[in-house]
Parts: structure tokens; C-alpha cells; sequence
């Protein structure tokens, strides 16, 4: 019906040309890294350590941080995340005062800045728990950010899982322990997983909340408490700080860019798989 | 349904004297798990307000409104000019972003084909999901010259309200993207019958029905905007004054922080602190705003 409805040319000239704008300046961001990025790139610049405060050398022991960091974020964040989404979903009804709390403090913590973040890091991991400018600071602090996306998504994928299953549990005898582990975080597994792809792309995309948590040395970490910047850190510094290091910064830009779109391509993917799990098999209702 | 998910009675319930209570103990550990998921908000708020303190006792608010200018090593906070670059820079983004985010979400919509609103859609998404810092980088090697030859310096807050303004359209176009889907189609179906353009029935029909949508994304991309920190701080110049012009150089409260946090002591940290305090109010009042148009305006579908 869409196409029947009368043309008013102008209106339609003015949509399409903004259109075309937005695509045409996304084009050129996007253009401008991969074309001055991808000379920089090579297996070289991908391993050896950063040289003349990285103007030369490569990302090495940059990459091995930001793995790091990502490590301790996921690590803390899914099991709390995944825990979280479990009670909401499952456990709790609309109306319960619990429930609504966690609910309503999650929105407020999707909308907190990432330098509020930063500063909380900053003043409870950093200095109150004494674990100093530190990849476990910064991952903690990353953990707290990730938590709301986490948790939206590992809902609603229990949420996609259905009640057919939990009725059927339930006939059966069968402990709600047992229903949850064997049949509903089985069946739910693509949403959680998208939940942690999306968790993953927007903690590596952050720089401000771990400025004053991770912080800025560039040397390969020894341990979980030692500083080690990430790789947008590195970005940020080669292009503000150093004169010079827009080659590196470069590089390193199109190294983001490619995990992101990477990142962005395995949600999508999982989210397909996770929409269409239920249309083929569940068709008995 | 009359039944509900979390009521539905469990065996183990049934016979707890027979085995150990598993179902008790899961629901205790997710409780707790979710209790301290809860408690990050308060535990921000309460460590934002305990190195705030320091400062709000010995000096309350007025410094930040009275002294003469901003240099925290003489003992001077004032914040004013700050608080002008977060505004003008987040209202203008805003006010541009704001239409060309909504006509992006129309195109997908109601006037590209199929494939090519699914195309455009993906595309933002990846968007969203692009790194301020590169955005900020692009900004800062190609933007920031571009309008340097226009009007020097060039880092200012025209680059600001231009990069905001990339980074938040997607935010936009995404909400109101998702509200006019929502949109029952018989109501798109009256119009037509009834003989009204394209235009015309976004107008009159899609607008009104998606109003709530559109507003509460605003909403949440104003906070996206003030919050914005590592590409405002990369092209706006950082230069603490109220600008005159949009040519001026502006520093925003975001990039103070993250500019002094690293050598900042004493009243100065604690005076960053109540900079991010304010800000974490803000966000708040965003929140609570969004959520009263939510429940307000009474969802269209209800009233055909």
C-alpha cells in the first residue's frame, strides 16, 4: 500500500537528498581511515611494541591490554548480567518493587556519561579499593558500563524463549533449577550471546571512562595491575599529544574500525539466528 | 493468560523436607546478583557526592557562579564558560540532528525501497556503534583544517556541533525509526483512502501517532550530547571562555574532566567531582523526563 499512496516530489527530493547526505558523510569518514589506514597495517605493525612514543612500531603490547581489559569487563559483567536478566525475566513479576528498582536504576546507568564513569572508577576502583590506575580498574569499571546493554539483551532473548517449555518443565516435575539450566539458557544462548557481542563492541569503543582508571602506559602488561592504555586510548594520544603520529593513529583507527564492524556483523548474525530459531521448530501452538 | 512466569508452581517447592532446596538457593543467588547490578547507580551517586563534599563545604555553589574566571591553581572555579560550551554545543547539535534523524528514519520507512531502507537502517546501526574517538580523530585531522580555512583557528564549536551532530543523528534516527513502525497501518491505510499525500499523511497522521517516540529519543540524545566527551574534546579547542561567535574555541564540562582529572589535587579534583555530580543530575532529569512523556502520552494503538 505504501507505493499507492500520491507522490508529493518535493518533499520526497528533500528525504532522499538527506539520505544521501548521511550516507555521503559516513562514506567519507569511513573512506578517509580505510584509505590513509591501510598502508600502516601489517602483521608487524600488529605485534611489535610502539617506539618514539609511537610514532614507529606498532600496537603490540596495546592490543594485549585492550584483550585484557575486555577479559575482566566480560568476566564480571556476564555472570552478574546474565544473573540480573535471569531474575527479571523469570523470576519476577512486572509489579514487584525489587524488580522495578533494578529496572529503573539500569535506565539511569545506560544514560550515565563515560566520564562519570571514569570518575567513579577513578575514586572507588583506583583509589577507595586501592587498585590504582590498573587494567582491573579499568575492566571493572568497563563492566559497570556494559551491564545495562548485557542485561537488555540476555532478557529478551529469555523473554523469545517459549512458555510452551516452561509449562512443560513444570508438567514434568521438574525443579525450576533444572528448567532453568537444561532447557531455558539453552534455548536462550543466541540472545545471550548477542548481549555479549554488543557488550564487547561498546566497551572496546570506550576511551573517556578509562583515561583516569586503565590509564596510559604503552609497555606490554605484566599483570592485571599494572596500567596498560587500549587501543582507543592509543588513538586518542597519537593524535592530540604526539606531532607525528597521525600515521600510527591511522592504523590504529582502521584496526577499531575493522573489530567493530566485525563485532557489529556477529550480532546481526546471532540475532538472525536467534529470531528465526523458534519460527521453524515451535510451530504447534 | 491468567497464569504468570514467575508464578508458576515448582515440584521442589512441593516436597521441601525430601532433598535440599535448590530452587531456594538460585533464587537467593540471582537476587543477590541483582541487588549489586542495582546498587551501581548509588554506589556512582554516593562516590560522586563524597569527593564532591570537600569542596561544597568549605565553598558551597557560589564559586562556581562568582569567581573570575577558571584556573584552579590560584584558587578560581568558575565554571560558567563551561557550562555556555556544553549548552550551545549540545542545543546545537540537537536542533540539527534532530530533523535529519527523523527524515532518515521517513526514508527508511515510508520512501526507500525495501532493500534500500534495510541497507540505510544497517548502515546507521554500524554507526552508532562507531568509536567517539574515531569520529573525534576524523574531526580533528580533516574537519577541524577544513573550517580553519574557512575561519581560523578552526577547532571550535562549530566542529563540536558538527561532530555531535554525526554521532547522535544515528541515536535519533534509530528511536524514531522504531516509533513509526510502530504505527498501526490502519492508519496509514485511512489516509490514503481518504486521499491524502505521502507527505501529508506524515504530517498529520505518522507524526501525531509517533509524538512519544520521538520526543523521549530527543530526550535520550540530549544526554548522549552533553555526556559526549572524547570527540568534543579532540576539535573544539579546549580554550575556557564563553564564545562570542561560532568560529570560537569552546571547552565543554565533559572535556574539563577528562583534561585535569590526571594532575588534579585537593579543592580541584573535588571540584571535578561536583562538575560530574552535576552532570550525573542532568542525566538523571533526562531520565525521569523521558519516562514521564512514556507514560503520559497513552500509547496510539490503544484508541483505534
Amino acid at each position: 500500500m505504501k507505493q499507492e499512496i500520491i507522490k508529493s516530489p518535493i518533499s520526497t527530493i528533500l528525504v532522499w537528498l538527506v539520505a544521501v547526505l548521511v550516507t555521503g558523510t559516513f562514506a567519507w569518514i569511513l573512506g578517509d581511515i580505510i584509505f590513509h589506514g591501510v598502508g600502516g597495517i601489517s602483521w608487524e605493525f600488529l605485534t611489535t611494541a610502539p617506539e618514539d612514543a609511537g610514532r614507529s612500531g606498532g600496537i603490540g603490547p596495546i592490543l594485549v591490554s585492550t584483550g585484557l581489559i575486555l577479559a575482566v569487563a566480560m568476566g564480571v559483567s556476564v555472570p552478574l548480567g546474565v544473573g540480573t536478566a535471569i531474575l527479571l525475566a523469570e523470576f519476577t513479576s512486572a509489579t514487584n518493587w525489587f524488580g522495578r528498582f533494578v529496572r529503573r536504576s539500569l535506565d539511569i546507568l545506560a544514560g550515565v556519561p563515560s566520564i562519570v564513569f571514569g570518575l567513579f572508577g577513578n575514586a572507588f576502583f583506583a583509589k577507595t579499593l586501592g587498585l590504582g590506575f590498573s587494567i582491573l580498574s579499568g575492566g571493572l569499571t568497563l563492566a559497570c558500563m556494559v551491564l545495562p546493554i548485557l542485561i537488555r539483551s540476555a532478557e529478551e532473548g529469555l523473554r523469545g524463549v517459549p512458555d510452551e517449555l516452561r509449562l512443560g518443565a513444570a508438567a514434568l516435575g521438574l525443579s525450576r533449577t533444572t528448567t532453568l539450566f537444561h532447557l531455558l539458557l539453552p534455548a536462550a544462548i543466541p540472545g545471550l550471546l548477542v548481549g555479549l557481542v554488543l557488550g564487547i563492541g561498546r566497551a572496546i569503543a570506550e576511551t573517556a571512562a578509562l583515561v583516569f582508571t586503565s590509564g596510559y602506559v604503552a609497555r606490554m602488561p605484566q599483570s592485571l595491575l599494572d596500567s596498560g592504555r587500549s587501543l582507543s586510548i592509543h588513538i586518542f594520544d597519537l593524535s592530540m599529544n604526539i606531532s607525528g603520529g597521525d600515521t600510527n593513529a591511522y592504523g590504529s583507527a582502521l584496526v577499531l574500525v575493522i573489530l567493530l564492524l566485525m563485532i557489529n556483523a556477529t550480532a546481526a548474525w546471532l540475532a538472525h539466528q536467534s529470531s528465526s530459531k523458534y519460527n521453524d521448530s515451535y510451530q504447534f501452538r | 493468560m491468567t497464569w504468570l512466569k514467575d508464578k508458576i508452581s515448582s515440584p521442589s517447592k512441593l516436597n521441601k523436607s525430601s532433598q535440599f532446596d535448590w530452587d531456594w538457593v538460585l533464587v537467593w543467588v540471582l537476587r543477590i546478583m541483582a541487588a549489586i547490578t542495582g546498587a551501581i547507580v548509588l554506589l556512582i551517586v554516593i562516590f560522586l557526592i563524597l569527593e564532591s563534599l570537600p569542596f561544597l563545604q568549605v565553598k558551597g555553589i557560589g564559586p562556581f557562579f562568582t569567581d573570575q574566571r577558571w584556573n584552579p591553581t590560584e584558587g578560581l572555579y568558575n565554571f560558567t564558560p563551561m557550562l555556555w560550551g556544553t549548552l550551545l554545543a549540545t542545543m546545537g547539535s540537537v536542533v540539527v540532528a534532530t530533523p535529519l534523524g527523523i527524515i532518515s528514519a521517513l526514508f527508511c520507512q515510508y520512501y526507500a525501497p525495501v532493500a534500500i531502507g534495510n541497507l540505510y537502517r544497517r548502515l546507521i546501526e554500524l554507526l552508532a556503534g562507531i568509536p567517539s574517538v574515531v569520529y573525534g580523530f576524523w574531526g580533528l585531522v580533516v574537519l577541524v583544517p577544513l573550517i580553519n580555512r574557512l575561519h581560523p583557528p578552526g577547532a571550535s564549536l562549530l566542529a563540536g556541533i558538527i561532530i555531535l551532530t554525526i554521532m547522535i543523528l544515528p541515536t535519533i534516527a534509530l528511536v524514531a525509526d522504531a516509533s513509526f513502525g510502530k504505527v498501526p497501518q490502519e492508519y496509514l491505510l485511512g489516509a490514503t483512502s481518504l486521499g491524502l499525500s505521502k507527505w501529508g499523511t506524515i504530517c498529520n497522521v505518522v507524526f501525531p501517532a509517533a509524538k512519544s517516540g520521538l520526543f523521549t529519543g530527543v530526550i535520550l540524545t540530549v544526554g548522549r550530547a552533553i555526556g559526549e566527551t572524547m570527540a568534543v574534546l579532540m576539535v573544539c579547542g579546549n580554550v575556557v571562555e564563553t564564545p562570542s561567535s561560532i568560529f570560537d574555541p569552546i571547552r565543554t564540562l565533559t572535556a574539563n574532566i577528562a583534561l585535569e582529572m590526571a594532575y588534579a589535587l585537593g579543592n580541584h579534583r573535588s571540584a571535578l567531582f561536583v562538575s560530574g555530580l552535576a552532570l550525573m543530575a542532568i542525566i538523571v532529569l533526562l531520565a525521569v523526563a523521558a519516562e514521564v512523556i512514556t507514560v503520559t502520552s497513552s500509547p496510539v494503538t490503544k484508541n483505534s
